[in-house]
């Protein structure tokens, strides 16, 4: 070992001293603060995309692009979508977080508070591609200001297995919820139930259960935005109906699942039937080799999609909508403001559009004459999803309350309870109780 | 520090003036105390006293709200799914208590005595004990998964069901669910607990008993039980305040699920409030936990005392 003399030891702290103080000294001559304090850093949280190529584009491709043309380091983070709320409730209380933090449908009104007006950018973006669809405006906008930029909107469509629905009888998809009833049933009888989550999940449950309520004639709120209107005749009707599919055609596991349940049981064919986005169909695609039927054939030729089946008044659909949100915490506004711009320019965002090949449809018209969507006709039903969504809150506004209700799963609990065995009458007065709080405060 | 004082004034020295009121026992006491104090109130006392004032308050997200008195208990009161919650916790709590202590206190008794590899066996039994939770309860979620659970592949391949079992979309089976994983993570801190008190029981009790013809219920519930009766209470007190509040299990097997049935206190506390982004109502759920819980400590910690006194 080396021995260290004290007079040696003191001679290099001496130097030491020596060599901060004349840095300290040399940047204060030069009247610059050292490049790394220059840097601009943008922290973006998004969702762990269901399609997995796309967040590989972003990370090798997007975001070192970006970096390189806007000399500012992006940290991109992603996490499970269900913990997107808790991420931003607890960056805003905190008042330090990621800067662009991506919303799930109308969450943004919770958020109106703590976010930046992003009008002018989302105004000419609109302006640039044709207009932005009247679902996408209503989630992201209260008239005033847009709380998000919308990034786009994830079609909810019905995955089926299109031999096994010929096999019990069913050569187009079933219309109406009574023949999907009946078809389910046959099903269900064979071992091929139909899969629903009716979980407290983001994605696949209520994007079945709020377009299920309007298709019978049910709403949760008056269109004057304060009279609850859910304990009708209609809803009861739909929880009836709903109680007696979940026990004829429906897999009852379902209770307990989360987004990505479905998606699992589908590929490996123990439902023939589920509402999601494209990415069972995606990800049998990518992968024929790994998924394939019972007769040993890929089992990407054998889905299909359709819209949710009608009720008595009518054909419903609400789809997932995903928009990024400014902080006002956020010390880099611009920044992120620059960003975003650059992402959505046509180039940047088009790359990212063709890697989901057809699972987001983007907000802005001019994307339905796209090339992509010509391209599968498999995946040609989701390119008018953003047009043809109902905004949660119905026959209301999708503001701050209906987003409340949305995100305590009240809708999606009122026809869980009822196949639970709690009766219709008692489950629908409960959902009326708890949307009373909620639109009376 | 008494020696060097000694030392000092032997030598005929005095200690230097900021030292002297040291020597004053209340004020070295002060001097010890105060780090403790002041981590208990930064990290204790002080998120306290904020979780209670939001409890008064009607701050949501991004919203610091004003005062609002009781209302948001008022509001509680008339809410079934906090009252679920309630009972929820209580089963919960007491359910697993009482395996714990009963598999616990078995699986002591067993290591306790003497057999081959007993070292390999203590240190497997900890096992549950030492994974995080979250991931030891991945793998629960797994085995209880609607779609893929190898537990109901197993029967069913033994031929005992025709038919999956709903483990986490049943209501009544999602509690059953929990309980059962709580009872294994918790079950190895009961036995490694209760071993620590049997091997302080000197064995010279158990065979005087023996040889006055004793036989080994008789002296495991006169003189085993008793003796570990203090370490019993001390490590039931710790479990039940943990169970009590007990927050990633129930989250990452049922997220409160279905349809609000498993919700603890702590995972209704979490949906409403970082969820929902209801500060205020979440403050209040979680604070709804303490009166309940200081009841139990106090019943605990009076019988701990008692038990000692005797």
């Amino acid at each position: 070992m080396v021995q260290a003399k004290r007079r040696s030891v003191i001679k290099l702290a001496g130097s030491a001293a020596a060599v901060a103080s004349t840095g300290m000294a040399g940047i204060l001559a030069s009247g610059r603060t050292p490049a790394y304090a220059q840097q601009k850093t943008v922290h973006w949280l998004r969702w762990v995309d269901f399609v997995p190529a796309s967040d590989t584009l972003l990370r090798k491709e997007l975001v070192p692009e970006a970096e390189k043309e806007l000399g500012m380091k992006i940290n991109l983070e992603t996490v499970n979508g269900n913990d997107l709320q808790p991420r931003a409730t607890a960056a805003i209380q905190s008042g330090a977080g990621p800067d662009l933090i991506q919303a799930f449908n109308n969450n943004t009104y919770i958020y109106a508070n703590s976010v930046v007006d992003l009008s002018d950018l989302v105004e000419d973006l609109a302006k640039r591609e044709g207009g932005l669809y009247k679902y996408c405006r209503s989630l992201c906008s209260d008239g005033k200001m847009f709380m998000s930029m919308p990034w786009a909107v994830i079609g909810a469509m019905i995955s089926y297995r299109k031999s096994w629905f010929e096999e019990v009888g069913f050569n187009a998809f079933p219309k109406t919820w009574q023949e999907y009833h009946d078809a389910g049933k046959k099903l269900k009888a064979k071992g091929r139930p139909i899969g629903q989550t009716l979980g407290h999940t983001f994605g696949d449950a209520p994007t079945f259960t709020y377009p299920y309520m309007w298709s019978w004639g049910g709403k949760e709120v008056e269109a004057d935005g304060k009279t609850v209107a859910v304990n009708s005749k209609e809803t009861l009707e739909s929880i009836k109906f709903m109680t007696s599919f979940w026990k004829d055609a429906c897999d009852e596991g379902g209770l307990a699942w989360d987004d990505t349940n479905n998606n699992r049981a589908f590929l490996s064919q123990t439902i023939s039937a589920t509402l999601n986005g494209a990415s069972i169909y995606i990800e049998a695609s990518r992968k024929p080799d790994q998924y394939q039927t019972e007769k040993g054939k890929p089992m990407k030729d054998d889905i299909l999609h359709s819209p949710l089946p009608a009720g008595p008044t009518g054909q419903f659909g609400m789809h997932l909508m995903q928009s990024d949100m400014l902080m006002k915490y956020s010390k880099n506004q611009d920044a992120a403001k620059e960003f975003l711009k650059w992402i959505h320019t046509e180039k940047n965002y088009e790359k990212w559009f063709i890697s989901q090949k057809g699972y987001s449809t983007p907000c802005q018209a001019k994307w339905e004459e796209h090339k992509q969507w010509t391209e599968d006709p498999v995946m040609a039903p989701f390119k008018i999803a953003a047009k043809l969504g109902q905004a949660p809150g119905y026959a209301g506004l999708p503001n701050g309350k209906a987003a409340e209700a949305l995100t305590k799963y009240i809708i999606t609990d009122m026809y869980a309870k009822a196949v639970q065995g709690m009766a219709p009458e008692e489950s629908v007065k409960w959902a009326e109780g708890e949307l009373k709080k909620i639109y009376s405060a | 520090m008494t020696a060097t004082a000694v030392h000092d004034v032997a030598a005929g020295r005095r200690p230097a003036v900021r030292l002297r009121k040291l020597e004053d026992e209340r004020w070295l006491a002060l001097a010890l105390l105060s780090p403790t104090a002041v981590l208990l109130g930064l990290f204790i006392a002080y998120p306290f006293v904020e979780g209670v004032l939001l409890a008064l308050s009607d701050a949501r997200v991004g919203d610091p709200g004003h005062f609002v008195g009781l209302a948001n208990f008022a509001k509680l009161w008339d809410d079934n799914i906090f009252w679920t919650s309630v009972w929820n916790t209580f089963w919960y709590t007491g359910v697993t208590t009482v395996f714990k202590l009963g598999l616990g206190l078995w699986l002591a008794m067993l290591l306790n005595r003497h057999f081959r590899g007993k070292a390999l066996v203590r240190a497997f039994i900890l096992l549950p004990f030492i994974i995080p939770t979250v991931l030891s309860t991945f793998a629960w979620k797994w085995m209880f998964d609607p779609t893929f659970s190898v537990i109901n592949w197993t029967l069913f391949n033994l031929g005992f069901i025709t038919q999956r079992i709903n483990w986490l979309g049943d209501p009544s089976l999602a509690m059953s669910s929990i309980i059962v994983v709580n009872i294994w993570r918790g079950v190895p801190f009961f036995a490694i607990s209760l071993l620590a008190g049997l091997q302080t029981i000197s064995p010279e009790l158990n065979e005087a008993a023996a040889i006055d013809g004793a036989r080994p219920w008789a002296r495991f519930w006169l003189i085993t039980w008793p003796l570990l009766l203090p370490v019993t209470m001390v490590v039931m007190l710790f479990s039940v305040i943990q169970t009590f509040a007990d927050f990633q299990l129930v989250y990452v097997m049922t997220g409160g699920g279905p349809a609000n049935a498993t919700h603890l206190f702590a995972t209704y506390a979490y949906q409403i409030g970082i969820g929902t982004g209801l500060l205020s109502q979440g403050a209040a759920v979680s604070l709804a936990m303490f009166p309940f819980l200081f009841v139990i400590v106090v019943i605990q910690l009076l019988y701990i005392r008692r038990v000692e006194v005797r």
